[in-house]
Formats: C-alpha cells, structure tokens, sequence
C-alpha cells in the first residue's frame, strides 16, 4: 500500500538471476525506504540533519552488517543480498546507505574479520541492532588517496598504548559510539583499534558546508594521549591490508548501491518526460528526451550486470579487490552521469526538491570521491593490466 | 488460541492489467505477485495481537490456495512472522472452490480466529471469508476494523454506514477484515527472512470439489479520456466546456 510512484527497470529481466529470498529482501528494504526515507529525506537533507532516528529502524530491518552470521547479531546472508540492500537504501539517498555501509562494511566487518573472540561478542550484536554506532578512522588531512603515509601512531606504553594524531572526513564520526581506527605502532606497522565515545582525549568536531551528503554526518576525530587498552587492538591483521579489504567490502557494496540512486533518477524522468507537453506533445516523444532515457537504461543495465556477477563471484570467494573496483568506479560514474542528464529531462522542475535527481547528484559527488576516488580506481585496473603500479 | 489468515497472492496492485485467449484469461506474463493488502493488513494485526496476549495465542499460521509460484508470497508472510504456512496446490478457481479448500484445512487445525481480506484486489469477489463460515458453521464478522482480545473476550469493531458497531464474539469465529484492522503491513526484517527459510509449509493437494462458476470473459475499462488544461482565471471556458461538451452542467 505504498503510494510512493517507483517502478524498478528490469530491461534484461535480471530478476530471474535472483533467488525468491533475494527478491523479499529487495522488497522489504524498497517498502522501508518508501514507508520511512522518502518522505523526509527532502527536508532532513535541506536542514543539513541526519535523520538519527533511522539508526535503530535500520537496526530493526537488519540493515546492519546482514552477511555477519546470526551468532554475532547478523542475518548471515549472502552478498547479493547485501548489494540488494545497498541498492534499495541508495535509491532513497547515498547518505543513508553510507550509514550502513559504514557500520557494516567498514566496522563489523573488520570486528568480525580482525577482533578477538570477547571484541566479537561485545559490539557486533549491538552494532546489529544499531545500539551502537560505528565510525572508520582512515583518512588524514594529509593522506586520503595515500593511507599508507598516516601520521596518526600508537606508542606501546606497556599495559596500553598511547593514540595520537587526527582523522578527517569520517562519517558518523560526532554520533558514534565506537570508531575503529588504523594508526601506526613505533615500528611503522599499521594497526586497527576501537576507540569509545568518551575517552579522555578523544574528541570528534562535525565538518560543515557540505554541499553533498548534507543528512549524513561527517566530522573528524582528534586524538590527544588517548589511553587504548590492549584488549582494544584487533588481534589478527597488521599492515594496510586490515583497513583496505574493509574498503573492499565497502566498495562492493557501493558498486550495488548507485544503481539505486541512478534507478530513481531514471524512473523519475521517465514518468516526468511522458506526463510533460510542450509543443502539444509529451516531451518523451522528441528524439533527444529519448536518447537521455534510453542511454540511462543501457548504463543501469550493464551495472546492474556487473553487479549480479561481482554478488556471485563474491559469494563464491572469488571476487578480487580489482573486479571490485571496476565496478565501484564504472557504477558511480554511471549514476552520476544518469542523475546530470536526467535533471535535465526535469528541466527547471529537475533543479527543484520536488524530485530527487539534484540531491542524488550532489550525493554521489562524494560517493565518486571517498573508498577510493574515480581516478585512482582507475590506476588499480591500469596496475593489474600492465603489472606497473601508476600512482605512487 | 490458534489465528489463521487466508492469503491471497495477487498481482502487485500497479500490475499493466492485460488479457489472453479473446480476453478470457488473465496474462500473468511478467507479472509481480504481492500478498492482497488486506491479508497483508490482518496478518500484522494477528501478529500484534498473537505478541500481546502473554502467550495465549500460540501460533499464527497463513494458508493459500495457488501453485507453486505462490511460495514466495507465502515465504514473505513466514518472513513477517507468522509461524507456519499451509499451501493448497491448486489453482484458485473460484470463491466458492477456495473457501472449500481453506475450510478443509481448517477442520482438522481447529482454529479460534480465521482471518480473512475483505477482498482480493485481483477479482474481488468479497465472499471467501463468509464462505469459510459457513462451511465450518461457525460465526463470521464483516467489515471489521479492528480486533482486540481482552479478558479472553474477542470484541470486534466493525463499519457501519455512519458509524461503529462493537461486538463481543465467541471462539471460533471468521473475521473479515478491511481497512484500519492495522494501520501498515509488517516489513520482514532480514532475520525474519532468514528465520523464514526453517518455518514449516505444508503443502496438500486440493479436495474435490466443483467450482460453481465459469468466466465467460474479461473486458477492460475504457481509457481515460484526454485531460483539456484551462488556465485558473478562465472560468467562463471551463463553464463552457461542462455545459456543452462533457455535458453535466
Ligand atoms: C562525505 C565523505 C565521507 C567520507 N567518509 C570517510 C570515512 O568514513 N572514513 C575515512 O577514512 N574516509 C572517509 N572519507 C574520505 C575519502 O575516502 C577521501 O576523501 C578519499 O580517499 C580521497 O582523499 P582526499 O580527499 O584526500 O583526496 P586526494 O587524495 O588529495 O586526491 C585529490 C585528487 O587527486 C587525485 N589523486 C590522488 N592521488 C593520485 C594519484 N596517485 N594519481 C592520480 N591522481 C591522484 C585524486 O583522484 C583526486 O582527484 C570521506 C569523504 C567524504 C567526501
């Protein structure tokens, strides 16, 4: 009983290469955000106001870390599923599926992945159920595309370490209850902790003026002699590997999300270009309207392709962190480029928050920028391609 | 306490209606099947009341009569929160064929509460859940909007032209639900889907039994007429226009 006007293009029936499982939960996640996303999301993201309230609904749908098996809190889902959420989530706006991106991929994830058995049974159910909230402290203000020169560094001080050093551009980071946060020890090896809201030295400042992702939070986080207990260090990774298959997970599940953003877009311009006349005739009937939508329907298409086989190559374990990237970089290329032309079918109404197509265009500037910006997604591919690694 | 609810697997309700066969049978080709609103709605409400009776209500099972391509609807209802689901493998022919099938059933569960849509937004035949009465021989309430048990007692609210009317009903009843029994279906979280996959289903083959009617054909309704736009300060042409043209003035 949605009133919410959405019809999903499917143009080359991809909904046969999904399970009966697969398509309830697209479903539930679709009539979640039309029941509670849509029809605030216009007014939050104006206010420059993340809808904190959503956090424990998202809990709720088990929006939340969903492949994390069910004795940590999670679902234990596959990761199709996953990108089917991250899909449905994106279509009601990129910062709320950065929200669960974050706390899924970039916080359970590596809890599940790197933490010690008492860390495990101690956040991953409540980070499930949005209890808790999680942020991922990588980049510096001085090294985004370039994590591997982090300042930010631990001193063993025997019983715990000492955390200093600054983070920035960190979603969620004034609202969250724990941040998992890569620093170097003495010895230059990159390590992953947790860091609790309210630890003596820690403070985390919110970022404002942003003209992208504005019902997303995003600040940094400052540390100050911050005492981490040993017990706080994930025990199972060293080196950059830890936070970049974090990355990896979280990128996955961008490469499923911007097909949302770019199918609302579309869906949008489609039933504006066919109700819209000028010169006495729906303007969906001139040949250029047509192009646009045309074009945008062949681009949804190969990324909803690319995406289907990246879930089964991920389900299989065998998806590596370059297919991933090819296919973050060419979907969110993609959604941006179909959110710019379909604005354009909306004419001066397009520019309006009557429609969705400027908010998902201002948003995806950012997903186009953060897990890894368009250019040096590129350099990956150019790296596995030719074996010489271009920017560094 | 036992509750059933009949659910209906129907076309999704913004489905491009087409007809087959010199329109005598509908053209599910490409079609996405949802549960009828309605049971959708009295599946929420059964589920709130079966959580709020401090384990007097047992179990909340679902029952459909389809085909196989009716499971996912009936996986989503398991996903919902219902405990376990019955599936008549046949087609649904008829109301009166239908509500056979679900009486059977019914029989030997012996349920308290049997709830049924209004109607189905597909055919919208509005007879099943009376039927189901009356084949069980038990009391059937219509147009209700709302149930609650207190005290062991069912009471029932039910629309009437112009206002409410409240009843207190024993045990076994049918009640057949529409609008504002819940105020928005249950959204199956993803531990629900996953829970769903271990529910019972069980699925028997229909009873004998004739349907008592035969679709001849299907027509449909005639397309909207185009829409003339006036601008708001021109009343004297709109006037013109009701008056002469569309004739109601
Ligand atoms: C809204 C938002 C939320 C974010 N959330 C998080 C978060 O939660 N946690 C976190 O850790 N980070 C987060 N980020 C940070 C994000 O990951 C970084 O912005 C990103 O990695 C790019 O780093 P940078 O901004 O410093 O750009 P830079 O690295 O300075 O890049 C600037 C430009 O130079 C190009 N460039 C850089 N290196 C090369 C090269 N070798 N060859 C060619 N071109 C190059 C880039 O492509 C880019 O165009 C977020 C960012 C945004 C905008």
């Amino acid at each position: 009983m949605a009133t919410v006007q959405y019809t999903a293009p499917d143009h080359f029936l991809c909904d046969e290469l999904f399970t009966d499982e697969q398509k309830i939960v697209r479903g539930a996640i679709r009539d979640w955000v039309d029941r509670s996303v849509k029809p605030i999301i216009e007014d939050y993201y104006e206010r420059a106001t993340c809808p904190v309230h959503l956090i424990k609904e998202l809990g709720e749908m088990g929006a939340f870390g969903p492949f994390i098996p069910q004795e940590y809190g999670g679902a234990g889902m596959d990761y199709t599923s996953y990108g089917l959420i991250m899909q449905e989530l994106e279509r009601g706006d990129s910062g709320i599926r950065s929200m669960a991106s974050v706390q899924t991929s970039l916080v359970m994830f590596p809890i599940y992945s790197f933490g010690s058995e008492e860390q495990k049974r101690k956040y991953l159910p409540k980070l499930a159920t949005g209890e808790l909230l999680g942020c991922f402290g990588l980049t510096e203000p001085n090294h985004g595309s370039d994590p591997g020169g982090m300042k930010t560094n631990v001193k063993d001080m025997g019983d715990h370490y000492l955390l200093n050093g600054s983070k920035m551009w960190i979603t969620n980071s004034t609202i969250a209850d724990i941040g998992v946060v890569w620093a170097k020890n003495e010895q230059g090896v990159v390590l992953g902790m947790i860091v609790e809201k309210g630890m003596s030295g820690f403070t985390a400042p919110e970022t404002h003026g942003k003209w992208s992702l504005r019902a997303s939070v995003t600040g940094e986080m400052v540390f100050d002699n911050v005492k981490i207990p040993k017990e706080n260090i994930f025990p199972g990774v060293k080196g950059l590997r830890g936070p970049l298959s974090c990355l990896n997970s979280a990128r996955y599940g961008i490469a499923w999300g911007v097909i949302g953003a770019a199918m609302d877009c579309y869906d949008s311009a489609l039933r504006y270009s066919l109700e819209r006349q000028q010169f006495g005739r729906p303007i969906a009937g001139f040949q250029l309207q047509q192009k646009k939508l045309a074009e945008a329907l062949t681009e949804i298409t190969k990324a909803q392709l690319l995406a289907w086989r990246l879930g089964v190559l991920r389900n299989e374990g065998k998806a590596t962190p370059a297919q991933v990237s090819m296919a973050k970089r060419n979907n969110v290329n993609m959604a941006l480029q179909i959110a710019r032309e379909m604005r354009q079918v909306h004419g001066a109404m397009g520019i309006t928050n009557d429609y969705p197509m400027m908010r998902h265009m201002m948003n995806l500037e950012s997903v186009i920028t953060y897990e890894g910006t368009h250019d040096v997604h590129l350099l990956i591919t150019g790296n596995e391609i030719t074996g010489i690694q271009a920017f560094s | 306490m036992k509750i059933l609810v009949c659910l209906s697997n129907v076309p999704d309700t913004t489905t491009k209606v087409r007809f087959k066969d010199n329109n005598t049978s509908f053209d599910a080709n490409g079609v996405q099947w949802i549960i009828n609103p309605w049971d959708e709605l009295a599946l929420t409400r059964a589920l709130e009341l079966k959580e709020g009776s401090n384990g007097v209500i047992t179990n909340v099972s679902v029952i459909t009569v389809g085909e196989a391509f009716a499971e996912p609807t009936i996986r989503k209802a398991l996903a919902i929160g219902a405990d376990n689901a019955y599936r008549v493998n046949s087609i649904p022919k008829d109301a009166f064929f239908t509500a056979f099938q679900i009486a059977e059933i019914a029989k030997k569960e012996s349920f308290d509460i049997i709830f049924a849509g209004i109607e189905s937004s597909d055919y919208n035949g509005s007879m099943v859940g009376s039927m189901i009465s009356e084949f069980l021989n038990i009391s059937s309430v219509s147009s209700v909007s709302a149930v609650n048990i207190e005290n062991n007692e069912i009471k029932v609210t039910r629309e009437i032209p112009g206002g409410k009317e409240f009843l207190n009903v024993t045990a076994p009843l049918v009640a057949v639900v529409q609008k504002g029994i819940a105020i928005n279906p249950r959204i199956p979280s993803m531990r629900g889907i996953m829970t769903a996959r271990t529910k019972p289903l069980t699925v028997s083959e229909a009873v004998a039994c004739d349907s008592l009617t035969e679709f001849v054909n299907y027509e449909l309704p005639q397309p909207k007429g185009k829409c003339k736009m006036i601008s708001a300060d021109n009343v004297k042409e709109l006037v013109q226009l009701l008056h002469n043209e569309a004739k109601v003035l």
